[in-house]
């Protein structure tokens, strides 16, 4: 006889998930890193000529991300104090051991890669006196005369980290999708698929994000949105939208048709504990409906008002299902009890160290950095030989 | 393995004896027997490949298992724990036992017994006493008519030998010691979690009172002078039984080669090393 059991979770999961919001946030937020870098990239290293509206915003955009991802890590630990622990004392064995090495690599990377783009502006306005100068002058780490050659040897260097910011990206990020794909004890995150369907929503969640700040920004500053521009991020973003969406389904598809023996409880989370933020959010409002306004908008024929609300608005509903699809991954997994005969509670908590309404402060950093980065350096400048 | 009987001698018996159904790793076994081979050029060491006609081996010292899974020569203590469900009456007199011996927050489990219920219509009910006191005035009673089998399983770390737990933890904060005890570290853990989501078996937690991953320790500090674990000790009906897998004589060596001998998730290649009589498939 096969028996049916009834629900049952381990005592341990009773006392509700692990990981809570800040789990989800930093995926999320080293998601946007790697995504807004990848279109930095599109421009410098793989020639799309037509981005260079948004080529410097966008690394500027990744650098101000970058500086708080490990700020959730930071408030989700128990004991915050021992943080550089993973540092001095790493045990290689486990996944989330280079986490502080691939960090510091990737920041500092970013770091340089902005001081040189910017180089030229950096050294004309650390010309002056004054106390603006003089952050300038320390942006400049010194280096106040510019030859061409020295800009020649900046443009090596600019395509050089460029090139190297593409693996480096996909590392940092596709290892955050191994920490969950590598956990054999969880048959919702256990999946080689993992870390690449980690990386396709990241850079789909970092194209929406420019897409969005750069229709924002062009309208606070009074100019016109570069339709070219525009059009390519949007083309981008639904290819990438296209694959993140395919992997995703295809993780899942294979799960039911293989029908597994945890498929039964699988099915059940789907359907009845993710079925809002999973089936509605993250594959019809974040996916279908996306897809069908970025195909609209992206054609030649749309004109380029209407693009720019097809542009906005899928571009909101992308970076909503990213953060569904960082939800639905991190908390979902948990919410299967190891014993795979019951769902753990997942109740939010909306105060407190962990809680929603710090989740919503921490994520709100980036973009005061941001704002500030954009006051410091002309972001918006265009390269000159692009003009 | 039927020669695991005690009687022929005991080098052949602690070979079968240390790897019941998926404990033994299949490639270890095999890198073993190339080895063996290429060293001793003696079929003597095919017993290690299970062929049980060549029950001797060329080289008569003491073989043993340490903490890491691997066979080493001489005597070294390997600690090992088998729950005998059939025994079980579901007291709960282990919980309280190991709460009050290792000041574990209410909510928060090392150990805890489930109960399996399997009744005539093909349901199961499986409960645990999550509330600390005795397990008879606690769980619903059953009424035995409509039952065709109950029993408890008490559950707790299983001491892995290829722990996942250990693996993950990206400080080194948990780790195995010689006798092949996983400890946690409390001084150098710095609270992620990870291992809770590691473990396949439910037994870590965050430790409300300590801030930091927190688990069954065998009550390290009792084994280390020769004591038991306290919820061996307090278990009326010796459901539990503790000690060195690596001596033959003792208790628990004998006890593992007369029973047929299953562990939880074998299918996860973990290894534990906490051992198990009378479970069904129903049992995860
Ligand atoms: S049962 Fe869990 S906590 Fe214990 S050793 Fe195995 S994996 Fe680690
Ligand atoms: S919670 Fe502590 S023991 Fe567990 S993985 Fe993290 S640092 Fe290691």
């Amino acid at each position: 006889m096969t028996h049916q059991a009834a629900e049952f979770i381990f005592p341990n999961d009773m006392s509700g998930v692990a990981w809570t919001v800040m789990i989800v946030l930093y995926p999320y937020i080293t998601g946007l890193v790697a995504g807004a870098f990848v279109v930095a990239a599109l421009y410098h290293v793989f020639g799309r000529k037509e981005l260079a509206p948004v080529a410097r915003f966008a690394l500027a955009a990744s650098f101000s991300f970058c500086a708080f991802a490990t700020l959730p890590l930071l408030l989700h630990l128990h004991q915050p104090q021992r943080a550089f622990f993973i540092m001095f004392m790493p045990n290689f064995t486990s996944a989330m051991a280079g986490f502080g090495f691939i960090y510091s690599f990737y920041l500092t990377l970013l770091a340089v890669e902005i001081l040189l783009v910017f180089r030229s502006d950096i050294v004309a306005m650390a010309a002056g006196t004054g106390i603006k100068s003089l952050l300038y002058k320390v942006l400049s780490l010194g280096v106040l005369r510019e030859t061409a050659k020295s800009k020649q040897i900046d443009a090596k260097w600019i395509h050089a980290l460029s090139v190297i910011g593409i693996p480096a990206a996909c590392v940092l990020h596709g290892y955050v999708g191994f920490i969950f794909g590598g956990i054999k004890a969880n048959p919702w995150w256990s999946t080689a698929l993992m870390p690449v369907i980690f990386l396709a929503s990241a850079i789909v969640s970092g194209i929406a994000m420019l897409i969005v700040l750069y229709v924002v920004y062009s309208k606070v500053r009074g100019v016109k949105v570069d339709d070219e521009c525009l059009r390519s991020m949007m083309k981008t973003l639904w290819l990438f939208l296209i694959l993140a969406v395919t992997l995703e389904s295809l993780e899942l598809l294979n799960m039911a048709y293989e029908a597994g023996e945890e498929w039964h409880i699988l099915s059940r989370l789907v359907t009845e504990k993710l079925r809002f933020t999973f089936l509605y959010v993250q594959l019809i409002i974040g996916s279908a409906i996306p897809f069908v306004l970025l195909l609209i908008g992206w054609m030649k024929k749309t004109s380029p008002r209407t693009r720019i609300t097809l542009g906005t608005i899928s571009g909101l509903l992308v970076l909503v299902q990213v953060l569904a699809m960082r939800f639905n991954v991190v908390i979902g997994g948990q919410m299967l009890s190891k014993s795979f005969r019951g769902f753990v509670q997942y109740v939010p908590e909306w105060y407190g160290r962990e809680g929603i309404l710090v989740a919503m402060g921490v994520f709100t950093l980036p973009f005061i950095l941001l704002i500030a980065v954009t006051q410091i350096l002309p972001v918006w400048k265009i390269d000159a030989h692009d003009h | 393995m039927s020669c695991c009987d005690n009687k022929g001698g005991k080098d052949t018996c602690c070979e079968t004896k240390e790897a019941p159904v998926g404990l033994l790793d299949a490639n270890e076994s095999r890198r073993e027997f190339i080895w063996d081979a290429v060293k001793n050029f003696t079929f003597g060491a095919l017993t290690l490949t299970a062929i049980p006609i060549f029950v001797e081996k060329a080289d008569a010292e003491e073989v043993h298992t340490n903490s890491d899974g691997k066979e080493v020569k001489g005597h070294t203590v390997l600690f090992g724990y088998l729950v005998d469900t059939t025994k079980c009456i579901g007291c709960g007199g282990c919980m309280l036992a190991c709460k009050k011996e290792n000041d574990v927050p209410d909510g928060e489990f090392r150990t805890w017994v489930e109960r399996y219920v399997y009744y005539k219509d093909g349901s199961v009910r499986v409960d645990a006493n999550t509330k600390g006191t005795f397990a008879f005035t606690e769980l619903p009673p059953i009424d035995p008519k409509e039952v065709d089998k109950a029993f408890f399983v008490p559950k707790l770390c299983n001491h892995c030998l290829d722990t996942p737990c250990i693996q993950v933890c990206p400080v080194g904060a948990s780790y195995k010691t010689k006798e092949g005890v996983v400890l946690v570290d409390y001084e150098q853990c710095i609270g992620c979690a990870y291992c809770v989501q590691a473990c396949p078996f439910g037994t870590r937690f965050i430790n409300t009172k300590t801030n930091t991953a927190d688990k069954c320790t065998w009550c390290y500090h009792r084994i280390q002078h020769g004591e038991k674990p306290a919820c061996v000790d307090v278990c009326p009906t010796g459901t539990r039984t503790f000690g060195d897998i690596n001596d033959p004589e003792s208790e628990i060596s004998k006890t593992l080669a007369a029973n047929r001998i299953d562990v939880l998730k074998s299918y996860l290649g973990t290894r534990p090393k906490t051992r198990y009589i009378g479970l069904t498939a129903e049992v995860v």
